[in-house]
């Protein structure tokens, strides 16, 4: 059982999608979900142990050894976002009864679950493999799962939502499936391991900057790096609930650490820095991202798109960081990558509440409820300040590395940046607390309840994990620096 | 660098910026599907013509054979056509919701109406 | 005894212990107040008992957590953490009796609420005390932020809406915009945060740099109000006339001026201060902020506003203090806290006692009332000594030392700002008590005789204010007098920092 944990990873989620179908009644599909999120959340804890004691774990698919098999390779970096992300699809899972009872009909709910657990399945696949082809099948798999997800909201514009959505997200996917066809062509394998060590004879030529451009043009576009972003706000505001809880806490992290792995542990740090202006660019778009995005966040109504415009910001951080191209600037990423999932994680799931009980996500929805639903809205605001970089919180752990790491590089200027955007984040969410503690209630309406609490207690679980790996910060930024140190390591 | 020799590329770069055009130019949501096909058809080829090896055959094991080409892309392509379809497949479902709930598949018309349920919002 | 480490912690947990009772409580009135007297009257206890045993030599230290690698939490007693606590500590107790009096005679709301921020805001303070590195002192400096927000935006209406929004804007725009830069700078340029004897630079920064994180950190303290990022203290006098006594004149503000003279002593050193060219401009500029909050006072007839920006003007006096890079001006500066403390919260009990016994809250209607409100206008004409810096108020002992302290630096232009200055608190405080014990010569006219029978009328319907403000307000108008004739206690405190951080004698 040991030494199939890798696969096992991937195979829970993806044969309890059919099991689903087979099951049909909604209560049931429900309970064997979350059980399935639940054994792959296990599954990947078992793996991180296995990796921190004997080092990367290379596996083999049906014996077929690499590089002409396919292999799952984990090493530090996928373990712990493997947790990352069984542990977040576990917890949104535990609210997505209640939740997803108000916002679909029953009979759609079934086929809710089956795609998220395809969904869940595709986005496991591409943590654990070591493949490029196969990082292009699972990418697509967890895309078209989240299509279908986004679609089964309630408005209409979730259906626009998720065309548009489909539109790019698939040109994207063809850019990146470009990029690993001239790779093959260049060398031969699609092992990423073997990419690897053939690719450096092969480096100068034109095929293979063209094949690093398409790849990183895709993957940007799935990871929504402005400008890039345009399919986020919608699809995670119209989308239900439960669906926007658990894509933007996962979807785009899964999209960076495809990033993270191509440039450091195929291409290799030297060529992807110096050869290519990658620097400047993706510091640049870092940069914008987080301003543009900020401030249109500070201008909207509904507060789901608002967060949506938040969580492309917070990625314009998290590129900042891998721009910066130091080892303080990556573990600042590696970081922000666990805590954003935290923080955005709490924040959704604290709205998936409020939208169970209010019904609607408008600003002018929310008067009087810091009164009416007090832990709701508590929750929104730590997740806030955590947005912030309160001390105390994640947010301000993340924030801090940053930081360090701009001053370490030398570039105090984008330092003073990184910090203005910080403020625009005050603003955003101090809109939020006006409006929820300082307005009236709505006067036809009858006061609210609390929101039911198999939504509150996962919400206030993420919500304390915010606050305690803000303070005990061992576990996140110890695993982050080594990842990063492993990571430079390799690139030599 | 013939650039008779590489026509396959050539057909690849044209199919390619055509399908792209039409996602880009194009308002009808189906027409825009179809572009995303031809697009996505384009990489097919790619990988398809780079797998033909000069006076290569089938790869079909023959003593008189020496030469064979790649199977290897065919195997991926055809993965990859299946992804192709089965996105083709949802975005035509959601082109079919799309008309039940706006009325058109013109993407300027839909977007009109939403503004207008914004604004009354 | 209990050991001093113990009683270090003890002391900035103490408040927090006292919010569960005062929320379980929150139906019951005087079983909350109760519980906020029991929990101040232990604190002031807890704080002298700490004081009495404290040894600069054996410093109690107290390690909790390592947040991110190299940096702590972590607490260590040193004078200046333990006069600010002396300080906060007892001004919790007398503040919370005042309370008591002004929520109930106000017939405020939300009073649960109010008790429990306060609670939070003074452990906040004392936190940061006694806080041994920068990092610790940040997260209680925005803890202090944030929790003082309820408090400043209390009454829930529109107006205390946007005074919470500018007092947060600029508070928070500061600390994370400069001061949070400032620190990580620090961090990168010498590795350590912890507040050490004689300063953390060596010569490997260079001098522009220690300039840059100077100034930073100046502007980045932005509870020290230092013009232009002082807007949010008149902002802030939306809050009820408690939060605005104790936040406003003795924790919120004195936190600002105690990071700066913290950062000044133990983060650059005296010695490093002089050498830098920037301590000279910032010097300038908070001898700029002291003229011109001055002035602006004088033209503010809304009585709270006035004093706010008489507290603007005052911390600039401190701020003058730590830059003088003297030991006068530290020792200055450091009495300075006590003295203006004990003397604007006076202010601030009278202000807040006026508007609640008498309805009035510009000064223009203040004629006369010292027949009706004898108690409190003379408590305001003893808190007036203190600012200005006569006797027997404490605020002389500060001034003298401030002043030695500009001599010793051959700062001209800084000791007449200084002088100037204390000329014009006396044109903006002395007349307030003066008119209303001798409402004498006014507007002339038919219409004054008019006024001066509905004055006559009004003031006869105006009783004191309730008894316990009044007692609050008494206490601290003596405690001003007091340390005027027994400064014994702050001043060796005050002198033990200026002798740890070196610098020219004097």
């Amino acid at each position: 059982m040991i030494e199939h944990l890798p696969i096992l990873q991937v195979i829970i989620p993806l044969l309890a999608a059919p099991i689903c179908l087979i099951l049909r009644e909604a209560r049931l599909v429900r309970w064997f979900t979350f059980i399935a999120s639940a054994l792959a959340f296990v599954n990947s804890i078992l793996l991180l142990q296995q990796v921190q004691t004997q080092g990367t774990i290379s596996y083999s698919l049906g014996g077929w050894d690499a590089p002409i098999g396919i292999e799952y390779r984990i090493d530090l970096l996928n373990a712990y976002l493997l947790i990352l992300v069984t542990s977040i699809s576990t917890l949104a899972l535990l609210a997505a009864g209640p939740s997803l009872r108000k916002e679909l009909s029953e009979r759609k709910e079934t086929y809710f679950y089956v795609a998220y657990l395809l969904c869940l399945t595709g986005l496991l696949g591409i943590l654990a493999t070591g493949d490029a082809f196969n990082v292009f099948v699972f990418l697509e798999i967890s895309s078209l799962a989240s299509y279908t997800m986004i679609a089964m909201g309630r408005d209409r514009r979730a259906l626009w939502a998720s065309y548009q959505y489909l539109i790019m997200g698939t040109i994207g996917a063809t850019f990146i499936l470009i990029g690993i066809g001239l790779m093959y062509m260049m060398t031969g394998t699609l092992n990423m391991y073997d990419l690897a060590e053939r690719l450096p004879e092969v480096q100068q030529t034109k095929t293979v900057f063209t094949a690093f451009a398409f790849f990183v043009v895709g993957v940007c576009l799935k990871l929504a790096l402005f400008p890039l972003h345009l399919w986020l706000p919608n699809a995670y505001a119209y989308a239900p609930s439960i669906a926007t809880v658990f894509l933007a806490a996962t979807a785009t992290k899964v999209a960076i650490y495809v990033l993270l792995r191509f440039i450091f542990s195929v291409y290799g740090f030297e060529f992807s820095f110096s050869h290519l202006p990658l620097q400047e660019i993706l510091v640049a778009l870092g940069l914008m991202g987080v301003f543009a995005a900020s401030i249109v966040a500070i201008y909207q109504d509904n507060v789901k798109r608002l967060f949506a415009y938040s969580s492309v910001a917070q990625i314009g951080y998290m590129i900042l960081g891998l721009g910066v191209g130091s080892k303080t600037g990556l573990t600042a990423t590696l970081l922000h990558l666990f805590n954003h999932a935290l923080m955005k994680g709490a924040i959704f799931l604290a709205l998936a509440g409020l939208i169970y009980r209010v019904g609607s996500v408008n600003l002018k929805a929310f008067s009087g409820l810091g009164k009416q639903m007090p832990w709701t809205m508590a929750a929104i605001v730590v997740g806030g300040l955590s947005l912030i970089g309160v001390p105390l919180t994640v947010g301000f752990v993340s924030k801090w590395y940053l930081v360090l790491a701009l001053l370490e590089s030398n570039w105090w200027p984008i330092a003073v940046l990184v910090l203005i955007g910080s403020l625009l984040a005050v603003i955003y969410v101090w809109r939020i607390v006006e409006v929820a503690y300082f307005r009236k209630a709505m006067q036809d309406s009858a006061p609210y309840k609390e929101a039911p609490l198999m939504i509150l207690i996962p919400t206030w679980i993420l919500v304390l994990a915010n606050i305690y790996f803000g303070i005990d910060t061992g576990f996140t930024v110890g695993l982050s620096e080594q990842i990063a140190a492993s990571l430079f390591e390799v690139a030599k | 660098m013939n650039f008779l020799e590489q026509y396959n590329y050539w057909i690849v770069i044209i199919l390619m910026m055509s399908g792209f055009y039409i996602v880009i130019a194009h308002g009808n949501l189906i027409k825009k599907m179809i572009g995303l096909t031809v697009f996505q058809t384009s990489v097919f080829i790619l990988y398809i013509s780079m797998s033909k090896v000069t006076a290569g055959t089938a790869p079909i094991l023959n003593e008189a054979y020496k030469v064979y080409s790649n199977p290897l892309p065919h195997v991926l392509i055809l993965t990859a056509i299946v992804v192709g379809i089965a996105t083709t497949a949802l975005g035509l479902a959601l082109v079919v919701r799309i008309k039940e709930a706006y009325g058109s598949v013109e993407e300027d018309l839909i977007q009109e109406k939403d503004l207008q349920q914004e604004g009354s919002e | 005894m209990i050991e001093q480490s113990v009683l270090m912690q003890l002391i900035i947990i103490l408040p927090l212990l006292a919010i569960p009772g005062i929320i379980i409580f929150g139906k019951w009135p005087n079983l909350r107040e109760a519980v906020t007297l029991i929990a101040g009257g232990l604190l002031l206890i807890a704080v002298i008992v700490f004081y009495q045993n404290f040894d600069a030599g054996q410093a109690a230290y107290i390690h909790w957590i390592e947040l991110l690698p190299g940096l702590d939490i972590a607490f260590k007693a040193e004078p200046l953490g333990v006069l600010f606590s002396m300080v906060a500590g007892s001004l919790w107790l007398v503040t919370s009796v005042y309370a008591i009096g002004y929520m109930r005679g106000h017939g405020e709301v939300n009073q649960t609420r109010f008790y429990a921020c306060f609670a939070v805001a003074i452990s906040a303070v004392m936190g940061l005390a006694f806080a041994d590195n920068l990092f610790t002192l940040f997260i209680f400096y925005e803890v202090l932020t944030l929790s003082t927000y309820p408090l400043v935006t209390h009454a829930g209406t529109e107006k205390a809406k946007q005074g919470g929004r500018t007092y947060l804007s600029i508070l928070l725009a500061t600390s994370i915009g400069f001061l949070l830069l400032a620190i990580v700078g620090t961090w990168w340029q010498t590795g350590t945060l912890t507040f050490t004897q004689g300063g953390v630079f060596d010569d490997s920064t260079s001098k522009v740099a220690t300039s840059v994180l100077l100034v930073l950190f100046i502007f980045g303290i932005g509870k020290a109000a230092i013009m232009p990022f002082h807007r949010w203290l008149p902002a802030a006098m939306v809050a009820p006339t408690p939060v605005s006594a104790l936040l406003h004149a003795v924790a919120v503000v004195k936190a600002g001026v105690f990071t700066v003279l913290k950062v000044c002593v133990y983060i650059f050193g005296i010695d490093l201060l002089r050498d830098i060219p920037a301590t000279q401009w910032l010097l300038y500029l908070a001898a700029a902020s002291v003229l011109l909050a001055s002035l602006v006072a004088m033209r503010q007839d809304n009585l709270k506003k006035r004093l706010a920006y008489s507290t603007v003007s005052q911390l600039g006096y401190i701020t003058i203090g730590a830059l003088l890079a003297s030991q006068a001006g530290i020792l200055g500066g450091a009495l300075h806290i006590v003295a203006h403390a004990f003397g604007k919260i006076t202010l601030f009990f009278c202000a807040g006692a006026i508007m609640v016994a008498a309805h009035k809250t510009e000064i223009s209607d203040m004629r006369g009332l010292g027949k009706a409100m004898p108690i409190t206008m003379i408590a305001f004409f003893i808190g007036s000594l203190s600012i200005i810096g006569l006797p027997p108020a404490a605020g002389v002992w500060s001034k003298w030392y401030l002043l030695m302290g500009t001599l010793d630096t051959h700062q001209w232009i800084v000791m007449s700002v200084l002088m100037v200055s204390s000329l014009l608190n006396i044109a903006y405080l002395l007349p307030i008590p003066l008119r209303a014990f001798f409402p004498g010569a006014g507007p002339q006219g038919a219409d004054f005789r008019e006024n001066a029978k509905v004055i006559r009328i009004e003031r006869a319907q105006i009783k004191e204010a309730p008894w316990p403000s009044l007692v609050a307000l008494s206490i601290t108008a003596i405690m001003t007098m007091v340390l005027f004739f027994w400064p014994h206690v702050f001043y060796e405190l005050a002198a033990s920092l200026a002798g740890l951080s070196g610098g020219i004698n004097g």
